[in-house]
């Protein structure tokens, strides 16, 4: 579904991708894990094309991204940090947010609900906290019921019951045939998301994995210990 | 394109630096008016006022507005739309509210004051200089990746086009007295629209006389229509040509 071939980009002195390659399908839920500053941010961004690649290029359904900017309608995107023009209400986001796809199905409105956002509907960004804005980042995600879903980071901030809502429905989500791209640092929270480890370091892949191959590999039942697993040995 | 204009245009008129700053110039349009017993010397103290901090706010508030939206503008990157349209929806957000807020703040006073073609002429001048500032404010926050930086640079422009540029244009006029020098500067005041400004707007006010030989020159070639036409046109390039770069410059741009 998605296709990354041969993806170099250098910031300045930092090569943030060095020939990265990767195949995402439909139906994985994909971790993407790795050091700060490892360049997963940067690979998700070249695929939501914010970031354009140096050399090598990025597929969509056989579509090069550079040229189709309307791939983009299969995408829904929750970002690190949601920050919204100060004097918006929730609903104008949200309004926008549906004003700007002209969505025609049926909207996802369930996290909505379950986030009880209506209830603060008529409060301005600025007055939200970061936790709220989060939830509306999630909403924004999912509301359009796209094929591919990126989170980068998307329990950050949350409080518990919010982050077991929205793991629910990422759940959901892939249990559909959705693609689901997921970066945390909390690796005990994706045990029972992922199906997919990527692995970076340094703005290389070191690797690709099913997670059954990669406790195979390991040894270790457990995310967490199976990726320190990797770091110590990579380290020596 | 519309809908992100219609959003944006309402986040901006809701922000309360905008709010005050069209009462600013609410109260110093009403108080310059009311002072003067002599309306058209009223709008000549108003012009000095509207040459001054029209382009100050435009400049400033429109580089932290698009600074402050970073992860706005990313986001709506994320979507489907070009970008192109997100860059130029944003403009004419800016553009639009703070034109507004100018309306609103000068144009109303001098339409009651001195509805004549010198204070249209006045109106349309302070409205062409809020547009420009906003243009040159988003071409230098698409140059600059830091926001320390890039509202440095903004202040800096201003303090060009306001101060440092009437400077070298004394310091150059003495050093080459000795050279006619007075249809150059016709050439000369296109480089800066607040200047460009200034001269339309006195050169109706019929106090080129003070200006010299130079004025003279001023009146020969802003004072007939296709002076005007080439003055309003250079000014509309002044719009056009930041907002292209800006563009091309955003369409290129890693967030």
């Amino acid at each position: 579904m998605i296709i990354a071939s041969n993806v170099s980009k250098r910031f300045g002195k930092l090569q943030a991708l060095n020939n990265v390659s990767v195949t995402c399908n439909k139906g994985e839920c994909i971790a993407l894990i790795g050091p700060n500053g490892s360049g997963k941010t940067t690979l998700i961004k070249s695929i939501l094309g914010m970031v354009v690649p140096d050399s090598g290029f990025i597929t969509f359904n056989g579509n090069n991204i550079l040229h189709h900017w309307q791939y983009r309608n299969n995408i829904g995107y929750m970002p690190q940090i949601g920050r919204y023009p100060d004097n918006m209400r929730i609903a104008d986001v949200l309004d926008m947010m549906k004003d700007i796809r002209g969505h025609k199905g049926a909207m996802d409105e369930e996290l909505v609900a379950a986030f009880e956002l209506d209830k603060l509907k008529h409060k301005r960004m600025r007055t939200l906290s970061g936790g709220t804005r989060q939830k509306v980042s999630a909403c924004m995600a999912f509301l359009f019921d796209p094929q591919v879903l990126i989170l980068d980071e998307p329990t950050a901030g949350l409080d518990p019951v919010a982050s077991e809502i929205l793991k629910e429905k990422i759940i959901t989500e892939k249990k559909k045939g959705k693609l689901v791209m997921v970066t945390s640092h909390i690796l005990s929270e994706l045990d029972d998301l992922v199906t997919q480890v990527i692995y970076m370091q340094d703005g290389e892949l070191r690797f690709h994995k099913s997670i059954e191959a990669l406790r195979a590999d390991t040894g270790q039942e457990k995310l967490s210990k199976a990726i320190a697993h990797v770091m110590l040995n990579t380290a020596l | 394109m519309k809908k992100i204009i219609k959003y944006v245009m309402a986040d901006i008129l809701r922000n309360r630096i905008v709010l005050v700053y069209l009462f600013f110039l609410l109260v110093a349009s009403f108080s310059v008016f009311s002072l003067e017993d002599n309306s058209s010397k009223g709008l000549l103290s108003l012009l000095n006022i509207v040459l001054l901090v029209v382009p100050l706010i435009s400049i400033i508030f429109s580089t932290i507005y698009v600074y402050n939206s970073a992860e706005f503008i990313e986001l709506l990157v994320s979507q489907p739309l070009k970008r192109r349209t997100i860059w130029i929806s944003l403009f004419v957000g800016l553009a639009g509210s703070l034109s507004i807020a100018f309306f609103v703040g000068v144009g109303i006073p001098v339409l009651l004051y001195e509805a004549n073609l010198t204070g249209i002429m006045m109106i349309g001048v302070g409205l062409l200089l809020s547009v420009i500032f906003v243009a040159i404010a988003m071409l230098a926050a698409v140059w600059t990746r830091d926001k320390a930086k890039g509202i440095g640079v903004a202040i800096m422009l201003w303090v060009y086009f306001s101060i440092l540029f009437d400077g070298l244009v004394l310091f150059l006029l003495f050093q080459l007295a000795d050279y006619p020098l007075e249809k150059a500067m016709v050439g000369i005041s296109a480089l800066n629209p607040i200047d460009l400004s200034r001269i339309l707007i006195l050169l109706q006010l019929d106090v080129s006389a003070m200006m010299g030989y130079t004025g003279a020159i001023f009146k020969d070639f802003f004072g007939t229509a296709s002076g005007m036409v080439i003055s309003l046109s250079v000014l509309l390039v002044w719009i056009l040509l930041p907002v292209w770069l800006s563009v091309r410059n955003f369409n290129r741009k890693d967030l």
